[in-house]
């Protein structure tokens, strides 16, 4: 306590003309606390599993124990190689698909009426429902499975997207046009960089909606990949190993969404590295 | 009074010897707001000239008008005797709110005007190095606009209206977001950098102080609908200490008689 005290006093104290021991102070204690709040959530789980809260609730312990044991058998391995295929298939096409079509409305009237109230109602929808029609259409396959995690994503990607275009600094605008910049150099140097933030917000929440497609799919349409693991486990009341694969899925959708945060701040908002 | 040359009226002023900017009978009108009525002005070669007057007079809808930002209603606007109507190479903006992007170092958005036109990196850093030192800012290349100060960000502006190497710059009321100490510093510097690069300056401003300041040449703009309501040309002695200016007989009396003349539009 004494010592993070003293930090933030020399972080004021350095506030100018460099910063870079104020970032480092400022990015240290996050991580630390980060790992405290993991720490005391795994501690919580454990204890609640020696109570134990219900015969189906594992102790934190006996999951980590049942994941290695997945791990090593290989069977997380295939259901993984099963389930990423429509989930990064769905999200790659929902994220290009969505930024693009989003784009396009953002920019252009008519887009906007024809496209948007779609969206608005996709997004508004009960998705899950659907997913049952797609089965009926589409069948059983990866094409199923890929429309269900798109159906989940796109939504929140376009609509996200249409916002942060429409809603661009106009002053930049005027700015870009008055040293002749081109409709395109707008588009790019401007509005795209502009709307970064609102864009990747809304990549995050979509790509987190494409995780709950596929695994929604898993379970209702076909037993495949990890929604069949979990089924699986579950019918044979391996509760730790059931567990150990719902926290698996979690940590992944986790981890990819840090990864997007870290390419939207190292590749479109550099300004906002360590602040 | 004896030493400022004064010319009254709205009726067209005889052009000045060589004149880069020319307008002609601009109108421009916002829904049924008369904005600018009939505006005939010359803005003379290598001269700064404000644009002077209350709020409402239309200054910064005829610069945006010579700019080719916004369109007019009425007349024409020629640059070395062409007819323009849109943004041109022979003309940079600096503008009021700095219009930086956050996300670009102070060294890519001094040479965003560069970048547009299509220089190579290598080139169009080299220009804009040199502009950053010009207007003070070296050292800042790799900063980002956040981390800069307003007078330190219109500066960044400054530099990459001039980094186009445009004949005419057009200044919308650039210190308005600046604080009082960085204005008068910003001041002195535009005084030096004017006499440094040749270059024709057209400055919107509402402060009577700072027209009379930095303006071999004022143009005062009556509201409700925008005119040329009177022409100045204040005979300032600016070789010197800029610190003195401000304590020059002439520069008081001058911001006093445009006080005076402004005063009625004033509720």
């Amino acid at each position: 306590m004494a010592v993070s005290i003293r930090t933030d006093g020399e972080a004021a104290g350095l506030a100018s003309p460099s910063t870079r021991s104020a970032t480092v102070a400022s990015w240290d204690q996050p991580i630390l606390l980060r790992l405290v709040s993991i720490a005391l959530f795994a501690g919580i789980w454990e204890v609640a599993g020696r109570i134990p809260v219900s015969f189906a609730f594992p102790t934190f312990s006996d999951t980590i124990v049942a994941f290695f044991g997945l791990l090593a058998d290989g069977s997380l391995a295939t259901a993984y190689l099963s389930t990423l295929q429509p989930l990064v298939l769905g999200v790659v096409l929902s994220a290009f698909l969505g930024v693009g079509l989003g784009t396009i409305c953002g920019l252009w009237r008519t887009g906007e009426w024809l496209v948007i109230p779609v969206f608005i109602v996709l997004q508004a929808a009960p998705v899950a429902a659907f997913i049952p029609m797609v089965t009926f259409v589409y069948g059983i396959g990866m094409t199923a499975k890929t429309l269900a995690v798109m159906i989940l994503a796109l939504p929140v990607i376009v609509l996200n997207t249409y916002k942060a275009v429409r809603n661009v600094n106009e002053s930049l605008l005027v700015m870009c046009r008055s040293f002749m910049g081109t409709r395109w150099q707008t588009v790019a140097k401007i509005i795209l960089p502009d709307a970064s933030p609102v864009i990747f917000a809304g990549l995050r929440l979509g790509v987190a909606a494409g995780f709950v497609g596929v695994v929604l799919a898993e379970l209702l349409i076909t037993p495949t990949g990890i929604g069949d693991l979990i089924t699986f486990h579950r019918s044979r009341a391996d509760y730790a190993e059931m567990y150990a694969t719902i926290a698996s899925i979690i940590a992944l959708s986790t981890l990819t969404l840090v990864f997007l945060q870290w390419v939207e701040v190292r590749v479109f908002r550099p300004e906002s590295r360590g602040t | 009074m004896g030493a400022t040359a004064l010319r009254n009226g709205p009726s067209p002023v005889p052009a000045p010897i060589d004149s880069i900017v020319e307008v002609r009978g601009i109108s421009k009108t916002y829904g049924n707001v008369e904005a600018l009525r009939g505006i005939d002005l010359d803005f003379p070669r290598g001269k700064l000239t404000s644009l002077l007057g209350p709020s409402g007079c239309g200054k910064t809808t005829l610069l945006k008008i010579i700019a080719g930002l916004i369109r007019a209603d009425g007349g024409t606007v020629a640059i070395n005797g062409k007819r323009v109507s849109a943004p041109g190479p022979e003309r940079a903006f600096v503008f009021q709110d700095f219009a930086l992007m956050p996300w670009a170092t102070v060294m890519r958005n001094v040479a965003f005007g560069l970048e547009l036109r299509g220089t190579n990196k290598a080139e169009r850093e080299e220009i804009a190095r040199r502009y950053i030192a010009e207007v003070g800012l070296a050292g800042f290349e790799d900063k980002y606009p956040h981390q800069l100060s307003g007078g330190m960000r219109q500066r960044v502006g400054l530099a990459r209206a001039l980094s186009v190497d445009a004949d005419v710059l057009l200044l919308d009321e650039p210190f308005s977001a600046v604080d009082e100490q960085n204005r008068r510093k910003f001041q002195e510097d535009l005084i030096r950098l004017r006499t440094n690069q040749n270059k024709t300056f057209i400055f919107v401003t509402h402060s009577i102080e700072e027209a009379v300041y930095i303006s071999d040449r004022i143009v005062l703009l009556s509201p409700r609908p925008g005119r040329v309501s009177q022409i100045i040309e204040p005979e300032i002695g600016r070789s010197g200490d800029p610190e003195r200016i401000h304590r020059d007989r002439h520069y008081l009396d001058t911001v006093e008689e445009i006080w005076q003349g402004l005063k009625q539009y004033v509720e």
